[in-house]
């Protein structure tokens, strides 16, 4: 029988607001607000919203060279991270697949990492197992918030004004509203924004804070989806898994030079031949010619009929106001302008390969 | 003249032998901003319970079924330009089509409006 679904320490907030709850990855979380997905999503692209993101797995890696002995479990350059930086990484399996993607952040005495929530029983294991002379302590009484949007500096730095000086992938212990709060600029909205890891029992009145904010309003995970959709950012499980390697999934950008050099990672005999070699196939962007949104699971057909892959992703866009997908596709067929079909309940709707992200992203870099 | 309701959340307006059909206000809200419409076309023939047409929402896509037996007499093609339509007014200018009914005691499974308020309670 499975486990009741689990409660952040926003729940009764989200109750409160509106919010429509439902079971994700083992958590009641807000699927939406009374503004509604399309609201919420605009409201984060041109203002600011705030996310409950307190499902994700927060860690804490305690010992000599942590940085260092991640190295061993993931083909990111975490030794020569810096102290108040966080980089986007992942965790690879022996084949060259993703074991689930993370944020590395060095906050100092420590690191602190951010898992996703469906893989946190499978990511604290394998850390615990693997790093040796490093104690890996799961936090379990946190809250993780985003507020994400052109107007979070101002929502968050109202607050913390120390947060306005932050740069994207920049982390720091601030004070909002006399609560310690650990604040990084960073996020998966495509938008410049942060997330704050707060004290569970301030994290109502630190959320109730931002929000009172005029720009600012609460967003669930719909907008969440649609948004990341859109700034061409991969969700684990749907984009990315154990049979995906980062090279076909786009993400080279997240495999520092000297990694690639000298390997040394998970997987990397695959992932080193995929960089020389090329990868069979590719993550690309899908954009409908017509207005029916393909989904996750829709094949993607040449123009002359063969299965050349499959959508990962793929829904409505608010902001580019269509459809819009992600997906896999042979490699001979990735190069952008190609016309594709993508068969929706048996039908051949009209589809081009286009460059990722749909929307501009906007970091504050 | 007088409006049913089905267990599948669709409404359909009977005049004669003829009828108007639609999603209900209620169906509407669950889905959400509806972003795309599938319908069928003109003459197509259909019985109760065949897929007669797709509403995808931001979230999801979810299947309409027939209420009834019959034949597609008129398609409310405005809902392909302006899904938003369905949303806003599921039981007016959203509605989907004007059907043939093949088998009107087929009226007498469905609800009325009471029946209906009490089956969302």
């Amino acid at each position: 029988m499975a486990d009741a679904p689990k409660r952040t320490p926003l729940y009764d907030l989200h109750v409160e607001l509106g919010g429509k709850m439902v079971d994700f990855a083992g958590w009641e979380m807000p699927v939406q607000y009374p503004l509604g997905i399309m609201g919420e999503h605009k409201q984060c692209r041109e203002k600011a919203a705030l996310f409950d993101v307190s499902h994700m797995g927060q860690v804490i890696l305690k010992g000599e060279n942590v940085g260092e002995k991640l190295e061993a479990l993931c083909p990111q350059a975490f030794s020569t991270l810096k102290e108040g930086k966080a980089r986007y990484g992942f965790f690879t399996n022996e084949t060259g697949g993703i074991m689930d993607d993370l944020i590395v952040s060095n906050a100092g005495d420590h690191f602190f990492v951010v898992v996703n929530a469906s893989m946190r029983h499978q990511d604290i294991p394998h850390m615990a197992a693997h790093l040796e002379g490093v104690e890996v302590i799961e936090i379990f009484d946190r809250a993780l918030v985003a507020v994400q949007g052109p107007k979070a500096e101002d929502v968050v730095g109202a607050l913390c004004p120390a947060a306005r000086g932050l740069k994207f992938m920049e982390t720091m212990l601030g004070d909002i509203n006399g609560v310690e709060c650990r604040i990084s600029r960073l996020g998966y909205t495509g938008e410049d924004g942060y997330e704050i890891s707060i004290p569970e029992d301030k994290a109502v009145e630190v959320a109730r804070a931002f929000l009172a904010n005029e720009d600012c309003e609460p967003a669930g995970l719909g907008a969440r989806d649609s948004l990341r959709l859109e700034a061409g950012l991969c969700l684990y499980g749907n984009d990315i898994d154990n049979d995906t390697s980062p090279i076909e999934a786009s993400l080279i950008w997240a495999i520092q030079k000297r990694r690639r050099e000298e390997g040394g990672f998970p997987g990397a005999d695959r992932i080193l031949r995929e960089i020389a070699e090329g990868p069979s196939r590719k993550l690309v962007g899908l954009k409908p010619e017509g207005r029916a949104p393909a989904r996750h699971g829709v094949e993607v057909q040449s123009a002359d009929g063969q299965n050349i892959g499959v959508v990962t992703s793929g829904g409505f866009g608010p902001t580019a106001g269509g459809p819009v997908a992600m997906g896999y596709v042979s490699a001979a067929s990735a190069e952008p302008g190609t016309k594709v079909n993508l068969m929706i309940r048996g039908k051949a709707q009209p589809a081009e390969i286009v460059r990722l992200p749909f929307v501009q992203q906007n970091y504050k870099r | 003249m007088s409006t049913y309701f089905s267990e599948d959340h669709e409404w359909i307006k009977v005049e004669g032998d003829t009828a108007t059909l639609g999603i209900t206000a209620h169906a509407a809200e669950q889905l959400g901003e509806i972003v795309y419409v599938e319908q069928k076309e003109t003459g197509e023939s259909f019985e109760k319970s065949d897929e007669i047409g797709v509403v995808e929402s931001v979230k999801a896509a979810s299947e309409i079924y027939a209420p009834v037996d019959g034949e597609i007499v008129e398609v409310n093609g405005s809902l392909a330009d302006s899904p938003a339509t369905l949303s806003e007014h599921p039981e007016g200018d959203g509605w989907l089509y004007k059907i043939k009914l093949a088998n009107a005691e087929q009226l007498n499974d469905l609800m009325d409006l009471d029946a209906y308020k009490a089956f969302i309670a």
